[in-house]
């Protein structure tokens, strides 16, 4: 059983999900991050691979990504640095990514790789459905990957459904059509989610995008199996002198 | 006109052979959607098709003249005619596709405009299509074009623009472009995306290619008048993302004895690692939501290309220009910013007609082409593209040089 699904089976609220980047801040920081939010209590891990032109991210994210760039990484140095990284990290651990630096280091090698370590579930924002569908859904199903598709308020309710169908491991609710980092009108968002959860989905429904301290992810996970926090996790790393005390601080914060 | 669309469009899924298709976040889905499943009816209805045309006409200036270069024909030993795109309100071919977006968006019933700019020329041709239906128009550009494109940002305040410096990654085009998608994501329901060129998740490419296709549409009128023939020999245009090329191209698409001839900017050689050749230098690759040809590092990352004209600055190129270069239906040469230069200064001597720096790429491959001394290039050019002295070269004129005269006077200076 993939260790998403087990994690859901355990747990169906609550369930905290923290966005990093890898090579952010220092290129070195990838595992230790990951170490840190295990040790906090993190239930699971969205690592990002640093892209160029990351179109669904908002500029602290892309920040953290030029930082990581500039730092050296690269998807390669990547695989090299999660190597063996399973003997200290149980949590599931899922790779958000863009598609072209993926199609460059070899769509169907990148799935292996990535099998290797493993990891496993992927989040490729800008892969669409049909594509998905046609050419690189298989890969990813012959090497074991779970593979996420984001819904927003603006998703209609058949594809909604649709998207769930094709989705294994969870749904990425995004909490309004936005790029990551804005704040929301947790009203609007309330709404939306409890006809998410009104529509009795196949997958567990974790919200993302502007969930950023314990208020916000109280709420989301009223209505949700749990929340994904990105931008304001990566904010506390900004000028970290301490990865390890930071992640904590951050984290016991959320959870207390 | 022919009926076969083996180049001209994409199949349902917005691909062009290999390239093409629609890679966006679903964040993005729904306004794509609804632009692709509105578009082409939109378009082709009679009302829309009727204001656009009178617009066409009474405020863009068109028919745009297709003028026969005398002293250019004798320089070249050659027949070379110029399709005056330079005479467009604005002074370029974005007017015609800005203005057709501008109609689809007040049908599509949004309040407001945003788009992405590199030289300023999209900028500003948005700006005043904005002005003339009384819309709000946001336009992202870069920091640094910001800085090097002073006139053209002051034109778009000037027609009531607000013009938005993108801050992130290398501050140029793409970034521009970036942050204009953002923008969209971010206002899924109010806002309208006028993309300035053939890139773009479907359906842009091929929407932005049947607004700029007038260019062609005329050439074949206006050709018949000239030499009793609609088909010319060979067709010639420059390429950024590559919308005044398509435009130029598309009636002769499915035409096999017409030529297509599409000139990138090698800025300072193709190889020196300050150049924009797309087709020499990218791989297939995926950027601002679409698959094609992307000038990227081993790595899959973006690079910042260089031109001495900052409307070829761009690391991509559309799809449909990816599938001409793959499919070998299209020849793509590339012309440095010295050679880009030179070839300005030669028309403005030869036929007094003071070209863009963009369209001076596309003038000087005709020095590669030319049946008389014609220049080597470092890869062989094919046989067909050679011009012979009866042959009738097309060459798209995408704008005038009004907006380079500072990197002219320069030139000037230097010599
Ligand atoms: C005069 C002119 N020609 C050509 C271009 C390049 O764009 P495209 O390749 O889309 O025609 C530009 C872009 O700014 C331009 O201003």
């Amino acid at each position: 059983m993939s260790r998403i699904k087990e994690l859901f089976q355990q747990k169906k609220n609550n369930i905290l999900n923290v966005y990093c980047t890898a090579g952010y801040p220092q290129l070195n920081s990838t595992v230790p991050v990951m170490k840190a939010l295990q040790d906090s209590g993190v239930d699971m891990i969205e690592l990002g691979m640093p892209y160029s032109d990351p179109l669904a991210d908002g500029p602290v994210i892309q920040a953290s990504s030029t930082q990581a760039l500039a730092n050296g990484m690269t998807i390669a140095t990547l695989f090299e640095q999660l190597r063996g990284f399973r003997q200290q990290i149980y949590v599931p651990v899922i790779l958000m990514g863009y598609m072209n630096p993926i199609l460059q280091y070899g769509f169907e090698r990148f799935c292996q790789d990535a099998a290797d370590m493993p990891i496993d579930g992927l989040i490729l924002p800008d892969l669409p459905e049909y594509e998905f569908e046609t050419e690189y859904g298989p890969i990813m199903q012959r090497y074991g990957l779970n593979f996420i598709f984001l819904v927003t308020p603006e998703t209609s309710e058949e594809r909604i459904r649709r998207l769930d169908s094709l989705s294994t491991g969870f749904l990425y609710a995004v909490s309004s059509s936005s790029t990551t980092g804005k704040d929301k009108d947790m009203n609007a968002v309330n709404n939306y989610l409890q006809k998410l959860q009104d529509m009795k989905l196949n997958n567990p429904v974790l919200v993302g995008f502007g969930i950023k301290d314990k208020a916000t992810f109280q709420q989301a996970c009223e209505h949700a199996n749990g929340a994904i926090i990105g931008t304001a996790f990566i904010k506390a790393l900004e000028n970290t002198l301490d990865v390890e005390g930071d992640t904590k601080k951050f984290i016991t914060d959320i959870k207390s | 006109m022919t009926t076969t669309t083996k180049y001209q469009q994409p199949n349902v899924q917005g691909y062009y052979g290999k390239f093409g298709g629609a890679f966006i976040p679903e964040m993005l889905h729904p306004n794509v959607e609804e632009l692709r499943s509105k578009y082409l009816d939109i378009i082709y209805d009679p009302a829309f098709q009727k204001e656009y045309k009178a617009l066409l006409h009474d405020y863009v200036g068109r028919p745009s003249p297709l003028y026969y270069a005398k002293r250019l024909s004798e320089q070249y030993g050659t027949q070379i005619y110029l399709k005056r795109e330079d005479l467009c309100h604005t002074g370029s071919h974005k007017l015609n596709n800005a203005l057709g977006q501008i109609l689809l968006a007040e049908r599509l019933g949004k309040k407001r405009i945003i788009a992405e700019t590199g030289a300023g020329q999209h900028g500003v041709a948005t700006a005043t299509v904005c002005a003339l239906k009384g819309v709000e128009c946001i336009v992202y550009m870069g920091e640094k074009d910001i800085e090097r494109q002073a006139p053209n940002v002051a034109r778009m305040k000037m027609l009531g623009a607000t013009v938005i410096p993108a801050t992130s990654g290398s501050k140029t085009l793409k970034d521009a472009t970036n942050e204009a998608i953002r923008d969209w994501i971010n206002n899924p329901t109010d806002t309208h995306y006028i993309i300035g060129s053939v890139v773009g998740p479907h359906p842009y490419p091929d929407m932005v290619a049947r607004f700029q296709s007038i260019i062609s549409e005329e050439i074949r009128g206006q050709l018949k008048e000239h030499t009793g023939s609609e088909l010319p020999t060979h067709v010639l245009a420059c390429v950024g993302g590559g919308s005044n090329a398509a435009g130029t191209f598309y009636h002769f698409l499915e035409e096999p004895t017409v030529q297509l001839i599409a000139v990138e900017a090698a800025g300072h050689g193709v190889h020196s690692g300050l150049s924009a050749a797309t087709t020499q230098l990218g791989k297939p690759g995926v950027l601002h939501g679409s698959k094609s040809l992307v000038m990227q590092t081993e790595d899959g990352q973006v690079v910042e290309p260089h031109s001495i004209s900052a409307g070829l600055d761009y690391p991509g190129i559309g799809p449909l220009h990816a599938h001409l270069y793959d499919s070998g239906r299209g020849v793509f040469l590339s012309a440095t910013d010295e050679e880009a230069l030179q070839a300005a200064f030669n028309l403005a001597k030869k036929e007094g007609i003071i070209p863009a720096l963009e369209s001076s790429h596309a003038l000087a491959s005709l020095e590669f082409l030319s049946p008389v001394n014609a220049k080597k290039t470092e890869a062989p050019i094919p046989a067909k593209a050679m011009f012979t002295k009866d042959s009738t070269v097309v060459v798209c004129l995408s704008g005038r040089g009004d907006k380079d005269m500072a990197t002219y006077m320069k030139a000037m200076e230097g010599k």
